[in-house]
């Protein structure tokens, strides 16, 4: 009982560590993810926008949604958002707290996501190879519309034999880098600005209200965990009661149909010797067959009502 | 007993996030198998499109399979779903539970399978080579075909080394097209699973909690009874095969002392344990007498209750310690 009660207290005090390790390890993988990625962009007029925001903005939302689907709280609060009111309250502040820092941890890896692919440039430069203005850039100065535009998109492909040593193409690519990197340093910047407002400034407004959502949600989960092991227990030990229950049943059964030795030195009411009964090869194949043919029925309240 | 205990409860407990790391394990697996997979496009015209989408199919269809042969589950659930109904009726909310849960997490090695598949590109640029609009993103000026030869020519696309339509269509552009006409895909499918797997996962507390729960406690129920069977069974054949051997080795040394006309050895009150461990059989001949016979005529699988031990001193084989009175009111249920 004593193990019982240090293994909850490490689940109550560790739920929110499990959660933000997950959180972590999903903006891990989340890196690693775009360093394995192969990105190749189609260097094609219609094609290269849709492809580079695309690779932008895809994958983080598949983050978001995997970061609330391994987020054990997001099914709790769920659950306590639907449940039927019965007996108990509903505090929608609670439910509100619980959103809120579901949303907050799901959304680390999309962000880490975005952040990296405008550092690393290589998505942007590929959107918008086609839209920069050609007059800045001697090489794409004095060309036709039509074909300005098929020299631009191809922009991002430096090992195109049109593109490998063109300067201009190194002008457009760094140019559009500078860019992405100045957009992803400034969301950087202003993510941390506002993470660091929020936590400074939340103890002004409402510690205490903030103070029992917490301790209200912390409650939820750990009561739907504790019933989920006391239902664990107790279908071990109903399993328990069931196959004892089955067992002497068939003792009954073959002291009711055996006159071959009559028992002597018959054992003391209680004791739970199964092998008294059940003494012979043909015994043993009746009980497994018994067992799978007419499994006992779930109602132990008469074994119960023995002891 | 007690130990045991605990790790089961902890087991059961973390059922979930054991189940988790086991799809963890099979995903980066199937990542594994991939990467050591020698992708080899054929490179001619009817073969590319089969190799390709076969590449793409099969293996996720075999990891499937997989998925449901590695899992234990699986028999305990047909052991449910065959018996006869005997005097406990049978829930088939509580099969599909089972079934469902088995099929997500077998679910998960082939869309990884498949997921890489598509952003890596090889596969759909090996099976679609053949179909490239080579009229807006080819050459202008290049000798006319017939089908069969742009055909040919198209098909080597995946092989740089021997692909000689340049004039047609530079490769480098038609790889570049066909890989991002295939991680667009690849992106899709995973979008598409993961809104999927969100979808089932949260819709399930908005309308099913209630059945959901009794599903998953009688699913648990049904694991823990055939585990906790299996080991009363196991116990109760030690216990069997423990009597069995005394009762043959008593019967031995009787036999033996019978014919040598002399009655057998009574161990003396005061002599201890180790005396009574020789079960009445203190010589070379009887033993050897005792070896043989084990291996020509072993006993029948039938005890005699008189020679069942009482009260010799040796532990009672009990299957269970006894179960402490203090669980009386509290666990039981109908069904």
């Amino acid at each position: 009982m004593d193990r019982f009660r240090m293994i909850f207290q490490y689940f109550q005090s560790n739920s929110e560590s499990v959660m933000n390790g997950i959180c972590g390890l999903l903006a891990l993988a989340s890196v690693k993810m775009y360093t394995c990625f192969d990105f190749s962009c189609p260097c094609l007029p219609q094609y290269n926008m849709a492809y580079g925001l695309g690779i932008m903005l895809v994958p983080p939302i598949a983050l978001f949604l995997c970061g609330l689907i391994l987020n054990r709280q997001s099914l709790v609060m769920l659950e306590e958002w639907r449940r039927p009111q019965g007996r108990r309250e509903k505090d929608l502040a609670v439910i509100r707290y619980m959103c809120s820092s579901i949303m907050q941890r799901a959304m680390v890896a999309p962000v880490v996501w975005i952040i990296v692919t405008l550092l690393d440039g290589k998505c942007l430069i590929c959107a918008f190879s086609c839209s920069v203005d050609p007059e800045k850039f001697v090489g794409f100065a004095n060309t036709s519309p039509v074909q300005v535009q098929q020299l631009l998109a191809k922009v991002p492909c430096k090992d195109d034999e049109l593109m490998r040593n063109n300067t201009s193409r190194k002008a457009v690519s760094r140019y559009l880098r500078c860019w992405s990197q100045a957009l992803g340093w400034s969301i950087l910047l202003i993510l941390i600005v506002a993470a660091f407002l929020t936590h400074w400034l939340r103890p002004c407004f409402n510690q205490a209200t903030l103070l029992q959502a917490r301790h209200w949600s912390n409650y939820i989960d750990i009561e739907q965990k504790i019933f989920e092991e006391t239902c664990c227990e107790h279908s071990r030990l109903f399993a328990h009661k069931c196959i004892l229950h089955f067992f002497e049943s068939m003792q009954r059964e073959i002291k009711l149909h055996s006159f071959s030795f009559p028992r002597e030195g018959e054992r003391a009411e209680g004791q739970e010797d199964l092998l008294q009964g059940i003494t012979d090869q043909d015994q043993v194949n009746k009980l497994l067959e018994t067992w799978y043919y007419d499994k006992p029925p779930l109602d132990i309240s008469q074994e119960i009502q023995k002891l | 007993m007690d130990k045991f205990r605990m790790i089961f409860q902890f087991l059961q407990s973390n059922q979930e996030s054991f189940m988790n790391g086991i799809c963890g394990i099979m995903a980066l697996a199937s990542v594994q198998m991939y990467s050591a997979f020698d992708f080899n496009c054929p490179c001619l015209p009817r073969y590319n499109l089969a190799y390709g989408l076969g590449i793409l199919l099969v293996p996720p269809f075999i990891l499937f399979l997989l998925g449901f042969v590695l899992n234990n589950n699986v028999s305990v659930l047909v052991e449910e779903w065959r018996r006869p109904r005997g005097q406990r009726g049978k829930d088939p909310a509580v099969l599909r539970y089972m079934f469902c849960s088995m099929a997500q997490r077998a679910m998960i090695a082939p869309v990884v399978w498949v997921s890489v598949t598509l952003l890596d590109g090889k596969c759909i640029t090996c099976a679609f080579c053949t179909s490239v609009p080579f009229e807006t993103l080819g050459n202008a000026s290049h000798p006319s075909l017939s089908q069969r030869e742009m055909k040919k020519v198209l098909a080597r696309i995946p092989c740089k080394d021997i692909y000689d339509g340049q004039e047609l269509i530079a490769n480098e552009v038609a790889i570049r097209y066909l890989r991002c006409i295939s991680q667009a895909l690849g992106w899709c499918f995973v979008l598409l699973m993961t809104m999927l797997a969100f979808l089932v996962r949260s819709l399930r507390p908005c309308f099913t909690q209630a059945a959901f729960l009794k599903s998953r406690y009688w699913s648990h129920y049904i694991d823990i009874e055939r585990k906790l069977f299996d080991e009363t069974c196991a116990e109760h054949a030690r216990s069997f095969a423990k009597v069995c051997i005394q009762q043959f080795f008593e019967g031995m040394s009787t036999d033996v002392a019978a014919a040598c006309c002399h009655p057998p050895r009574k161990a003396p009150a005061d002599a201890g344990e180790p005396t009574e461990k020789l079960l009445g059989i203190t010589d070379q001949g009887t033993m050897n007498t005792a070896l043989k016979s084990w291996h020509r005529c072993k006993p029948p699988l039938h005890l005699h209750s008189p020679a069942l031990p009482s009260g010799n001193g040796e532990e009672q084989p009990y299957v269970h310690p006894p179960v402490p009175r203090k669980e009386i009111a509290a666990y039981y249920s109908r069904v």
